[in-house]
């Protein structure tokens, strides 16, 4: 009798555990269809009265964590604010920005499960990406470069393509495809975010960074023994990203974009955030 | 399914990495830990304090700062890759659960048995070695089956140190196909293979040895 209705409640666990197991996965799929045909961006924002941008926190000058407040701070955020008035003076509804720190990895997937509306955050427009999310025009321009220690003797890319070398990327960057074309020989070492590459970099687990220049002037600034070699070797402008097939939210943000190119907020943003980087000739960076 | 064939010898590389890290790891943390758990049952009370030290560093510090100590310090002085340093911090920080597991079988062996063995003329390395030890593994059987498998998962944290394990293959996968979703149950299902027949073998042995005594 005992071992009789051990068996028994052996048996309905199973099947309560298994249904629980079916159930679930049948809501996660269905949540993620009901997410893929997704409702219109622009709807959403004026309907919340609020716009949710995904940025990064680890990144100087673009977007960087203030840990004493817990806020991010940089070139990104400040466009997004702007971009944000701008949006709500063009459609008339009051809207508030909004910041949720994102990595280089997660920023899609969590564009695709609207738990941001758009996304500011160093993102190269290319053409794979642009299949599956939006992008608006360029808002900031870059290409791709290498940081090394001043004394290490390498003067570009070039000189890095053999088995001897390691090159650190941060996962979901350009970065590491476009090394592929210029330093096929080299090894690559992927990282989760710019923070831990740079102390790897430190430590001697590479013998240089690479991702945007944009990025790597944050780090040259900050450490004074590192510098970027060579000339940029690719060319990737940066886009602000949104689902795919928000062609209203699009118009809105080129238009507004648009503004504040030609209203003189974005010149005084780039003279804010990259007039004090060394080595930088900021001037180039203005819209004319 | 396409995600699967088309990367399929990055997933089986990743896969590689996991098992060899695992093997690696699981052999060193055994061997180590059964050394401090001894350590701390020793009668000399100061090599019992440097077993406890030792145990409760690593049992109280996540695993992910050893590695990043191990990556990012310990690399400046003695270079290591990233798929090293996960694996010996992987080794360092679950051999300290598995002394205690250890420890805790071998205090759960009755005293008169290493009495006994003493009495007859064993040393306290023979009696612990031939006596005491092959009981106190089978009573923590059970709970060593869970570190192991706990180790293989752990192992995932080969990925924040660029230790080609399945979890940064998955990573770079997601990355550049943006399909996360598959990618990441994919990667589920490689480590189900690995740690569903552990744990059927744990269980196996379990019972193997219930029968046996």
């Amino acid at each position: 009798m005992e071992k009789a209705k051990k068996r028994q409640f052996g048996i309905i666990a199973t099947i309560v555990l298994a249904a629980v197991i079916v159930l679930g996965l049948m809501w996660a799929t269905a949540t993620a269809t009901k997410n893929e045909e997704h409702k219109d961006t622009l709807e959403r924002v004026e309907r919340l009265g609020r716009i949710v941008w995904g940025v990064k926190a680890d990144t100087r000058l673009f977007g960087l964590m203030d840990t004493k407040t817990g806020i991010s701070q940089g070139f990104d955020i400040d466009i997004a604010r702007a971009l944000t008035v701008q949006i709500s003076k063009q459609t008339g509804v009051p809207m508030s920005a909004e910041f949720v720190p994102v990595s280089s990895s997660s920023k899609m997937q969590l564009l695709k499960n609207t738990n941001i509306d758009g996304s500011v955050s160093t993102m190269t427009i290319t053409p794979e990406r642009e299949k599956i999310i939006d992008f608006t025009d360029q808002y900031f321009d870059a290409g791709q470069s290498i940081l090394v220690r001043k004394n290490s003797g390498i003067k570009n890319i070039r000189d890095m393509n053999s088995s001897k070398y390691t090159i650190i990327v941060v996962v979901g960057t350009t970065a590491a495809t476009e090394l592929a074309k210029f330093a096929p020989k080299a090894k690559m070492l992927a990282v989760q975010d710019y923070a831990t590459g740079m102390q790897a970099l430190k430590s001697g687990q590479g013998q240089a960074m690479s991702t945007d220049n944009a990025i790597l002037y944050g780090f040259a600034t900050e450490n004074p023994e590192y510098h970027i070699a060579g000339n940029a070797f690719t060319h990737g402008p940066y886009g602000i990203a949104f689902d795919n097939n928000q062609g209203p939210m699009i118009k809105q943000t080129n238009r507004a974009l648009k503004t504040i190119k030609e209203n003189g907020i974005y010149n005084q943003l780039i003279k804010k955030w990259f007039s004090d980087v060394p080595g930088l000739d900021w001037h180039s960076l203005e819209v004319k | 399914m396409a995600l699967l064939q088309n990367n399929f010898p990055t997933f089986l590389q990743g896969f590689g990495y996991t098992l060899l890290s695992s093997i690696i790891a699981l052999i060193g943390s055994m061997i180590l830990g059964t050394g401090f758990a001894i350590m701390q049952i020793v009668p000399q009370k100061w090599i019992q304090k440097i077993g406890n030290i030792y145990v409760q560093v690593f049992r109280n510090i996540p695993l992910l700062i050893i590695t990043f100590f191990f990556f990012l310090v310990v690399s400046k002085y003695i270079k290591m890759s990233g798929f090293t340093s996960g694996t010996v911090a992987l080794m360092l920080y679950t051999s300290a659960f598995i002394a205690e597991t250890v420890r805790a079988g071998i205090l759960a062996v009755n005293t008169g048995q290493m009495e006994g063995a003493r009495a007859n003329g064993l040393s306290f390395a023979q009696a612990m070695r031939y006596i005491v030890l092959p009981q106190a593994f089978r009573i923590s059987l059970p709970s060593l089956g869970n570190q192991f498998i706990n180790l293989v998962k752990n192992s995932s944290i080969l990925a924040f140190v660029g230790g080609l394990d399945l979890m940064y293959q998955g990573n770079m996968i997601a990355a550049n196909t943006f399909d996360t979703f598959s990618t990441y149950i994919i990667v589920a299902i490689f480590y189900l293979i690995l740690t569903l027949p552990l744990s059927y073998y744990i269980q196996h042995l379990e019972r193997k040895l219930k029968r046996a005594a």
